[in-house]
């Protein structure tokens, strides 16, 4: 009897020790897109070849609006992936204060990510209460704007440097037959045009008074008019963009259809992919070409609490070498994002991403807008600009008034 | 056993005894969780459920928002024009079929074929078909008739009748079929002593065949109805809610804030506002329907 039990003791011990050399880790994201495609394989192609482990891709279509539901009720419902997606900031804010999602502290300080991260304000999004709960993997920015050279070429007029001579070059545009703003009509595109527009039209303060104060009264102000008078202009400037999804309005650019796309610089990731060269092919404005400011949303991981010691030990290596120089680089490259580390050599980086960089290190970053405000107030914003966007008899008065009234309500 | 005692609880205690699941289902399930949603409904449930409560504030935010009473107001426009529409062409085509003509086997399944797609693939071949640049309008503008404009899933104004149409093509089958069913069991007494007293048949059908024909009206009436509450896969399949918020509805607004706004108090709110208008709908039917049997 004891010879058995030991036997099946050995058995046992046998298999979690095989167990433990090689789990697989479901990861989920929202990267569909080509650029971004191409950059989750760059993660899973490290993951795989550098540990023991394997990467099993939980990619979720459609934006993150579709994605994170899913992954929400997935992890609130008792089935947790090994990590997933998130753009870091207070999406996942309940998540981690139900204590759903683990702790990265002991990882973090092993491998001295507070050293590394770079802007600092990256890790402070991933921290609650002193600890870490995410691991950020790269910086995106909203607030560029992309010009397509082909149609400038067509319209005849020479490619803007500014929103401004942007808005200027509009009638030239349509008058040869393009849509001077490409815009996918999703609200979550539009919101973000406009929050680009408040950053770069107007001093820091004012947005950071509205989305981190959330001072109704600023946001009713004359300073935010002009931003809703420029969004005014965006919507008729991108009246005749009937497409939805955001790499069919950059594909617009690409074919030389559309003028500009004000959007983060994923699209760069779509640029690369249709083999465009920065600068010759296309031009990006950091700033919309205004003013010298980024600011540093981005994404990053996050890794449920799961029973099984051998995934939460892979749970810890998934972690560690997304933040490794070579895997940040590389994704980064395919990804048209920036390190979130600043001692990785990015001289392999085009145009864009340079100026990217050039902008972080000479100026201090503003927090992005979901570190700032609720999925929830994000979400009536969103429906606040599909509605300006798609009616025309909608004021930018009236809409101004109903943006001050959200800012309001927020908290 | 269970015969000798008097006790009226424990006459056919197997069929009881069988009912137990489908009670408790009934009970815990749908009174429970209807029960718990409304409770909720009033704090300040975020992304997971929390007793804080917060009065009335979610109700007065929902009807504050122009998408909520915009979603309402399609509904209406959507569920009138259903109801009518699919009842008027459902009848008639019944009627139709029932003029003992050539092939009623192949007409009836071509009719009721729609009705077997799902309202994800109906409002996707819709969104198609409605597309100026390669359905109708291009169809016919390529026929030769250039001025021809028909795009309303592109025009804030009508986008909601385009959904109707694919909504109607869905659904007319069905209600024509139950309606085939109802005709079917009028007896053919009935057609005949009419023939003989020399009344039409339109005023046979409107006075006296669709009178006998209440039972199917009223399963079907409760079919469409429930139906068009919970519309919610055709609108995400043929237009996203768009142009704009012009064809948003209840159920979408429901699982936008739920879900995606991570705001489940405001999305509970929506729901209980969703079961008080089908309640409003509902009780005095059920009045109605129940309380005359009693009586009778």
């Amino acid at each position: 009897m004891t010879t058995l039990r030991t036997l099946l003791t050995a058995t046992s011990a046998l298999c979690c020790l095989s167990a433990a050399q090689a789990t697989e880790l479901e990861v989920t994201h929202w990267w569909t897109s080509g650029g971004e495609a191409a950059a989750v394989a760059e993660l899973a192609k490290a993951f795989d070849s550098k540990t023991e482990h394997r990467w099993k891709d939980g990619a979720i279509a459609g934006s993150g609006n579709t994605a994170r539901p899913v992954m929400i009720s997935r992890i609130t419902g008792g089935d947790p992936m090994a990590a997933t997606q998130f753009n870091h900031g207070r999406q996942a804010e309940e998540l981690v204060e139900a204590g759903l999602m683990r702790d990265l502290t002991e990882i973090a300080a092993a491998e001295g990510w507070a050293d590394i991260v770079n802007p600092p304000s990256l890790l402070e999004a991933c921290t609650l209460d002193g600890k870490i709960y995410c691991a950020p993997i790269n910086i995106h920015s909203w607030q560029w704007l992309w010009l397509s050279d082909a149609a400038y070429k067509t319209a005849g007029v020479p490619v803007p440097t500014n929103w401004s001579e942007f808005v200027a070059a509009a009638p030239a545009l349509t008058e040869a037959g393009l849509v001077p703003l490409a815009m996918g009509q999703q609200g979550w595109q539009q919101k973000g045009a406009f929050d680009v527009l408040m950053i770069a039209l107007l001093p820091n303060d004012v947005y950071l008074k509205v989305y981190g104060d959330k001072d109704a009264e600023v946001a009713a102000g004359p300073d935010v008019a002009k931003i809703f008078e420029a969004v005014d202009q965006a919507r008729s400037m991108a009246a005749k963009s009937n497409v939805q999804d955001w790499n069919q309005a950059t594909n617009l650019l690409i074919t030389g259809k559309a003028g500009g796309q004000i959007m983060g610089d994923w699209a760069q990731g779509e640029f690369a992919v249709a083999g465009k060269v920065a600068g010759t092919d296309y031009h990006c404005l950091p700033g919309l070409g205004e003013k010298n400011v980024l600011t540093t949303g981005g994404d990053a991981f996050y890794f449920p609490v799961l029973d099984d010691p051998d995934q939460t030990a892979a749970q810890g290596e998934l972690a560690a070498l997304m933040l490794s120089p070579e895997v940040q680089v590389a994704f980064n490259l395919k990804k048209g994002s920036l390190p979130v580390r600043g001692d990785v050599d990015l001289s392999s980086a085009n145009d864009c991403m340079q100026k990217g960089l050039a902008v972080l290190k000479s100026a201090e970053p503003l927090p992005g807008g979901d570190q700032l405000i609720t999925q929830d107030t994000t979400r009536q914003i969103e429906d606040l600009m599909v509605e300006f966007f798609a009616d025309t008899s909608l004021t930018a008065e009236a809409a101004q008034e109903r943006f001050a009234e959200i800012i309001g309500d927020a908290d | 056993m269970a015969a000798s005692r008097p006790n009226r609880l424990f006459r056919n205690l197997t069929a009881k005894i069988a009912a137990i699941p489908m009670i408790l289902t009934a009970l815990v399930i749908f009174v429970g969780g209807t029960l718990w949603t409304v409770l909720y409904s009033f704090t300040g449930s975020r992304m997971l459920p929390k007793l804080k409560f917060v009065g009335l504030d979610q109700y007065e935010r929902l009807w504050e928002t122009r998408r909520w009473v915009v979603s309402i107001e399609n509904l209406m426009i959507y569920g009138i024009c259903m109801l009518v529409i699919s009842f008027v062409i459902g009848f008639i085509l019944a009627a139709l079929m029932d003029q003992k003509i050539r092939f009623e086997s192949t007409f009836r399944t071509i009719i009721l074929y729609p009705y077997a797609l799902s309202f994800i693939v109906t409002g996707l071949v819709w969104q198609w078909v409605l597309n100026p640049e390669f359905g109708i309008q291009h169809i016919l503008r390529s026929l030769g008739w250039e001025s021809f404009t028909f795009d309303p899933l592109y025009n804030a104004d009508i986008a909601i009748y385009g959904v109707l149409i694919a909504g109607l093509w869905q659904g007319t089958g069905l209600i024509m079929v139950l309606m085939l069913a109802g005709l079917r069991g009028i007896d053919q007494e009935i057609w005949k002593a009419s023939r003989v007293d020399g009344i039409p048949a339109w005023k046979t059908y409107v006075f006296i065949v669709i009178p006998m024909m209440r039972p199917v009206f009223i399963t079907t009436l409760v079919l469409v109805a429930a139906g068009i509450v919970k519309v919610y896969d055709l609108i995400v399949a043929q237009t996203g809610g768009g142009p704009g918020i012009a064809t948003e509805m209840p159920a979408k607004y429901v699982y936008d804030y739920m879900f995606g706004g991570q705001n489940l108090g405001q999305g509970f709110a929506a729901s209980s506002m969703m079961l008080l208008a089908v309640l409003i709908v509902v009780i005095p039917w059920a009045y109605m329907e129940f309380g005359s049997k009693n009586r009778g």
